[in-house]
């Protein structure tokens, strides 16, 4: 039951999703979240190493679970990133189709993706990271935190 | 607010259904009141869409989670199935912010209650408060399950 207890935010892990070079952002973040997509193209701007925990909130954003398993699945064809910034990019098409057709646009496998995407392996790999923000106190998307320490949008 | 060692204010008010529910009812349960400021409004909606994603765990440590607003009935129905939560909500809307001022969780220059939450015992007895310091300011989920542990709950 402690599983959920207030932790500090995890430390990089070799299979965190990293991008750029600079001052270290780690940003939970919710894949069908519009907020996230105004703030994603910010935040993917800044000359910062950003990386991107996965944060879905099923209740509010049905597709979120199934964009984020998307996404990691991507990622094990070395296109998590370009995945994520299409998805934010273009939040009016993320239905199955829209996926593949997605997926086949970024030259991925579209066999091994489709299948990745709906492994437990994956879906245990989003929870993973949507668990940790809990226990960091994530409470709304997307939350941004610098040095181990929540930083408001504003602030970046 | 209401402190922690003090009795719970017995209440009785309808759900979300309309059904009147008692603190009485959760006698030798556990029970978190979460007492947010109004159904629709964004933060509130961020609050409890949050929670619902760990409702599973929450009551799998024995705790029963009621969220409480001064909204009505009806609103709270149409609310939980815009945000798809399956969370229970009571209506403290009339007299309006009745119960929540019992608790010391109405804000009356706002007229609504606060952003609060209170572990409630098997006995009757309030276990743990969490007042956040200003409303737009959403309690984690982790203190629920921080205050759990604490109190015991396995």
């Amino acid at each position: 039951m402690s599983e959920l207890t207030s932790a500090a935010v995890p430390a990089l892990a070799p299979d965190d999703h990293v991008r750029g070079e600079g001052a270290e952002l780690i940003v939970y973040a919710d894949l069908a979240c519009p907020h996230c997509a105004a703030a994603w193209e910010r935040i993917a701007a800044l000359p910062k190493r950003i990386v991107f925990r996965h944060f879905p909130v099923a209740s509010k954003h049905p597709r979120a679970p199934a964009l984020h398993a998307a996404a990691e699945a991507a990622g094990s064809q070395g296109s998590f990133f370009e995945l994520v910034d299409s998805l934010f990019a273009d939040r009016g098409h993320v239905d199955d189709p829209h996926l593949w057709k997605r997926a086949e646009a970024l030259g991925l496998d579209l066999e091994r993706f489709n299948e990745e995407r709906r492994s437990e392996t994956v879906a245990a790999r989003v929870r993973r990271d949507f668990e940790s923000g809990i226990r960091a106190g994530v409470a709304a998307t997307p939350t941004v935190f610098r040095d181990s320490r929540q930083v408001p949008l504003g602030e970046l | 607010m209401i402190a922690a060692g003090e009795p719970a204010p017995d209440f009785t008010l309808p759900n979300h259904k309309g059904e009147q529910v008692s603190l009485s009812d959760f006698r030798g349960r556990k029970l978190m009141l979460v007492f947010y400021p109004a159904d629709f409004s964004p933060v509130c909606t961020d609050q409890l869409s949050v929670y619902q994603e760990v409702l599973g765990q929450i009551e799998e440590a024995g705790v029963q989670l009621y969220g409480v607003s001064v909204d009505s009935s009806w609103t709270h129905n149409a609310f939980r199935k815009k945000l798809g939560i399956e969370i229970p909500l009571l209506a403290d809307f009339h007299p309006k912010g009745e119960v929540s001022s019992k608790f010391g969780a109405y804000l009356e220059d706002w007229g609504t209650t606060n952003r609060s939450l209170v572990l409630i015992d098997e006995e009757g007895i309030v276990r743990w408060v969490h007042e956040s310091p200003s409303v737009v300011e959403i309690p984690g989920a982790n203190l629920i399950f921080d205050a759990l542990a604490e109190s015991g709950a396995t």
